[in-house]
C-alpha cells in the first residue's frame, strides 16, 4: 500500500454558475505511485487535479469547498506559490514557452519566480531533468534553440521536465498523451513508470486502456462524484460498482 | 511493460510446471521404492502448494489481460499460459491420486513385480517435460513430437490392464491391489494426455494453428 | 460532354477575369509609383538630404530640415502612444467588462476620426495653452492617430497566445506579474511590433494634423517646443508654391517619404516571417 502522500477530504468545486462540479471527494493519493483519474467527458476529472495545485481558483468565480492534505499540511493554508512549486502540472497540449529556448524553458519556473541561479547550478537543473525525461541526448546539442521546434511528443517531454526542474513531490498529467501520437504516447508511458521511483504521478485521462496499463491505483469519477477507487488490476478485473463496470464495458464515455 | 510482465508470467509457470512434474516423480518414487514420506509429502505438502499456485498464476493471466489488452502472439501466450495453468493444476490431482493408492500398495505384498509401470510413468513425466521444454524454447517440432508418443502410453496402460486381469481371474484376493495398480496407470495415462494439450497449446501458441482432435497425418 | 466543355470555358474565362481585375487594381499604384520615381529620382542627390532649403529662384537647396523634423515627430509621437497603447491592449485582452466593452468602441471611433479633427484637439490641447505652434503639439496630434492600431494590434496578437501558456506559468508557480511580462507579451512581441510599425508607417505621411500643430519651418530645429517642418508638410506647400524648383523639391520628397513608407511595411513582413512566435 505505501503511505499516503495526499490526502483529500470532502472536496467540493465549482464554477461562477451552477451547482457543484466535484461532490465530496475522499480519497487518498500513495507515494510512489500512479495514480490514475478516469472518467467520462465532464465527471470533473480535470477540475479534481486542478484543485490540488489550487490552478482552479485561478478561474474566475471558482468555488471550493473541503480540504486537501500534503504530508499533512493544508494545502490552503500554505502559499499558492509554493503549492504549485511542490506538486508539478502538465497539460494536454505541450506548450512549452514559444519564445525560450529549450534551456530556458526547462529552467522557466526559475526564470519566471525570479530566482536567481548560477551557471552551474542552472547547467546542472537543465542536463539533469532532461536526462530524467530521456531528453537529454536528443537535445544536448540544441539547447538554444526554441522548444517550439521540437516534436509534440518531445514538446511533452520538454514540459514535464520543466515541472521536474522544480523539485516537486507530486506530478499532476491532465491528458498528457491525448494530442501525441502512439508512438510518442508509449515513450510518455514508459518514462511515467521510471519517473514514479522519484515522484508521485497522478494522470487523468478518458482512456481507460491507458489507466490499466500505467497505473498503480484508479479512481473513476462519474458526474462529479468519486464512484470507485481500487488497484488497478482489480478495478479492471472485479469492479463493485455497477457504475464502473458499464464505463469498463463501453456502454457511455 | 507488457514484455516484461509476460515473461514474469512464463517464468512463474514454468517453475509451477516443475514442481508438478516434481510430485509425478515423488509419488510413483514413493510407490516402487515403498518411501510412506514421500507420498505422504505429495498429498499433505505439495497439494495445497500447487493449488494456490494455479490460482496466483490464473490471476496474474487475468489481471494481464485486464491491463495491457494483449495483441496477436502475447494475447496467444498470456491464454496458452491460463489453459496450461490449468492442466498443470490437474496433473497435480494425478500426482496426488497416485500417492493415495500408493500408500495402500506399499503397506502390502505386491501382486507382481513393476515392470511396465516404470516405463510407462517415464514415458508420461518425458511427455510432460518435453511439452514444458517446447513451451520454453518455442519448439513446434518438440511439441509436435510429443503430440506422437501418446500411443505409447495407451498401449502400456492396455498391457497393464490385461495383464492385472488375467491375475484377478487366478487369484480374487489380489483385486483390491490390482485396481489400484490399475487406477495407477489411468492416472499416468491421463497424464500424459494432459502432456499432449499442453503441447498442442504449445503449438498454438506458436505457429496460431489449433491442432486439437486432428488426425495425426494432419499435424 | 458539352456540358463538361461549358464547364471547363467558364473555369477559364472567370480566371482570365481575375486576372484581368488584379492587373486593373495595381495599374494605378504602379503609375503613381513610376510618375514619382521619374520626376522626384532628378532632385535627389547628396545635397538634397543634407542641405536646408532655399529662397525660391536659387539652384540647389534641400529637405534636411523636413527630414529630421519627421523623424523627431514620430519619434516623440511614438514615446507617448507606444506604452500607453500597448498598456491599453493588454487591459482589452485580459479583462473583459463594461468598461472594456466602452473603450473598444472607443478605439474603433478613434481609427475612423478625420484627422484634421484631431489636429485642432490637439491644436486646443498643446498649442493654444503653450500659445505656439510646436513639434510636441505635432507630435500629440500623431500619437493620438497612432494609438488605435498599436491597442488593436496589441489586443488581438495577446489573444491569439494560447491560453496554456498562461496556465503553465501559473502551474509554475509565477505570479500574474512576471506571467505578463516573461510569457505574454514576449510571446506577443511580434504581433506589437507590427502594429507598431504600421502604426509609424501610417502617421509617417499625415500633413492634415500637423497643419495647425507642428505648423513647419523653413529652418534647422530640433527643439520639440518650437515649430518644426515635416516631409508631408513640405510637400503641400512646395507643391502648391508656383515656383518649377520648389515643384521638383516636392517631388523629390515625395520619393523620400514613399520609400521610408515602404522600408517600414518591408520590415513588417520580415518581422512576421521571421519573429512570429509558433504556438
Amino acid at each position: 500500500m505505501g503511505s499516503a502522500i495526499l490526502k483529500i477530504r470532502n472536496l467540493y468545486a465549482g464554477y461562477k454558475d451552477g451547482g457543484w462540479v466535484l461532490k465530496g471527494i475522499n480519497l487518498d493519493i500513495y507515494k510512489n505511485k500512479i495514480t490514475a483519474i478516469m472518467g467520462p467527458s465532464g465527471c470533473g476529472k480535470s477540475t479534481f487535479i486542478r484543485c490540488i495545485n489550487r490552478m482552479h481558483e485561478v478561474v474566475d468565480g471558482a468555488r471550493i469547498r473541503g480540504e486537501i492534505y500534503l504530508d499533512d499540511r493544508s494545502i490552503f493554508g500554505m502559499h499558492p506559490i509554493i503549492v504549485r512549486r511542490k506538486i508539478g502540472m502538465v497539460f494536454q497540449r505541450p506548450n512549452p514557452f514559444p519564445t525560450m529556448s529549450i534551456y530556458d524553458n526547462v529552467i522557466a519556473g526559475y526564470i519566471l519566480n525570479g530566482i536567481k541561479l548560477k551557471r552551474e547550478e542552472k547547467d546542472h537543473i537543465v542536463e539533469d531533468a532532461l536526462k530524467k525525461v530521456f531528453l537529454w541526448d536528443e537535445v544536448k546539442d540544441k539547447l538554444h534553440v526554441k522548444g517550439t521546434f521540437l516534436s509534440g511528443g518531445q514538446q511533452q517531454r520538454l514540459c514535464i521536465a520543466r515541472s521536474l526542474a522544480m523539485g516537486p513531490e507530486v506530478l499532476l498529467l491532465d491528458e498528457p498523451t491525448s494530442a501525441l501520437d502512439p508512438k510518442a504516447t508509449r515513450v510518455i508511458e514508459d518514462l511515467l513508470e521510471e519517473l514514479k521511483k522519484d515522484f508521485t504521478i497522478i494522470i487523468v485521462t478518458h482512456n481507460a486502456s491507458q489507466a490499466a496499463r500505467i497505473s498503480d491505483y484508479t479512481a473513476f469519477f462519474y458526474l462529479g462524484e468519486l464512484v470507485e477507487y481500487e488497484e488497478t488490476e482489480r478495478i479492471f478485473t472485479v469492479p463493485k460498482h455497477p457504475k464502473t463496470q458499464e464505463y469498463l464495458s463501453g456502454k457511455f464515455g | 511493460m507488457l514484455r516484461e510482465r509476460i515473461k514474469v508470467l512464463k517464468d512463474e509457470m514454468v517453475s509451477y510446471a516443475i514442481f508438478v512434474q516434481g510430485m509425478i516423480e515423488k509419488s510413483v518414487k514413493g510407490l516402487l521404492t515403498k518411501q510412506k514420506e514421500l507420498l505422504k509429502e505429495v498429498i499433505e505438502k505439495d497439494e495445497p502448494f500447487a493449488n494456490e499456485e494455479e490460482i496466483k498464476i490464473e490471476e496474474m493471466c487475468i489481471t494481464t489481460i485486464a491491463k495491457f489488452e494483449p495483441k496477436a502472439k502475447l494475447l496467444r501466450e498470456v491464454l496458452m499460459v491460463l489453459k496450461i495453468n490449468n492442466d498443470l493444476e490437474r496433473i497435480g490431482d494425478h500426482a496426488v491420486n497416485i500417492a493415495d493408492s500408493g500408500l495402500y500398495l506399499i503397506e502390502r505384498p505386491k501382486v507382481k513385480p513393476y515392470i511396465d509401470l516404470p516405463r510407462m510413468s517415464d514415458e508420461a513425466i518425458g511427455m510432460l517435460k518435453d511439452s514444458i521444454d517446447a513451451f520454453i524454447n518455442e519448439d513446434a517440432k518438440l511439441a509436435k513430437d510429443v503430440c506422437e508418443r501418446d500411443d505409447i502410453v495407451d498401449n502400456l496402460r492396455n498391457q497393464i490392464s490385461r495383464e492385472l486381469i488375467t491375475y484377478m481371474l487366478q487369484d480374487p484376493t489380489t483385486i483390491e491391489r490390482a485396481l489400484h495398480i490399475v487406477k495407477i496407470s489411468q492416472n499416468i495415462e491421463r497424464t500424459a494426455d494432459l502432456a499432449t494439450n499442453i503441447a498442442e497449446d504449445v503449438i498454438f501458441m506458436v505457429e496460431g494453428k489449433i491442432i486439437k482432435h486432428h488426425k495425426e497425418e494432419e499435424i | 460532354m458539352n456540358s463538361i466543355k461549358q464547364k471547363i470555358l467558364k473555369d477559364r474565362l472567370f480566371e482570365i477575369a481575375i486576372i484581368f481585375f488584379t492587373a486593373l487594381s495595381v495599374l494605378p499604384l504602379i503609375l503613381i509609383l513610376f510618375q514619382v520615381v521619374k520626376n522626384g529620382i532628378g532632385a535627389i542627390n547628396l545635397e538634397f538630404f543634407t542641405h536646408l532649403p532655399l529662397p525660391p529662384g536659387e539652384k540647389g537647396g534641400g529637405i534636411l530640415n523636413a527630414i529630421v523634423g519627421s523623424f523627431e515627430l514620430v519619434f516623440i509621437a511614438s514615446i507617448f502612444a507606444i506604452p500607453l497603447g500597448v498598456l491599453i491592449g493588454v487591459f482589452l485582452a485580459e479583462y473583459k467588462n463594461k468598461l472594456t466593452d466602452f473603450l473598444t468602441v472607443l478605439v474603433d471611433v478613434l481609427q475612423s476620426t478625420p484627422s484634421i479633427v484631431i489636429g485642432i484637439i490637439a491644436y486646443l490641447w498643446v498649442v493654444v495653452p503653450l500659445r505656439r505652434f510646436s513639434a510636441l503639439s505635432g507630435s500629440v496630434a500623431l500619437a493620438i492617430m497612432m494609438l488605435p492600431l498599436i491597442i488593436k494590434h496589441t489586443k488581438e496578437t495577446l489573444k491569439m497566445v494560447p491560453s496554456t501558456l498562461k496556465e503553465a506559468s501559473y502551474a509554475l508557480g509565477a505570479n500574474y506579474t512576471s506571467t505578463l511580462l516573461k510569457v505574454l507579451l514576449p510571446s506577443a512581441l511580434g504581433g506589437i511590433l507590427t502594429g507598431i510599425l504600421l502604426s509609424i508607417s501610417r502617421v509617417f505621411g499625415e500633413t492634415a494634423p500637423l497643419l495647425f500643430t507642428a505648423f513647419g519651418n523653413p529652418f534647422f530645429n530640433i527643439n520639440p517646443l518650437k515649430s518644426v517642418e515635416s516631409l508631408p508638410l513640405l510637400i503641400f506647400k512646395y507643391a502648391l508654391s508656383p515656383y518649377d524648383d520648389w515643384h521638383r523639391i516636392a517631388w523629390g520628397a515625395s520619393l523620400v517619404l514613399i520609400l521610408i513608407v515602404l522600408s517600414l511595411n518591408i520590415l513588417v513582413k520580415l518581422i512576421i516571417e521571421k519573429w512570429e512566435a509558433r504556438f
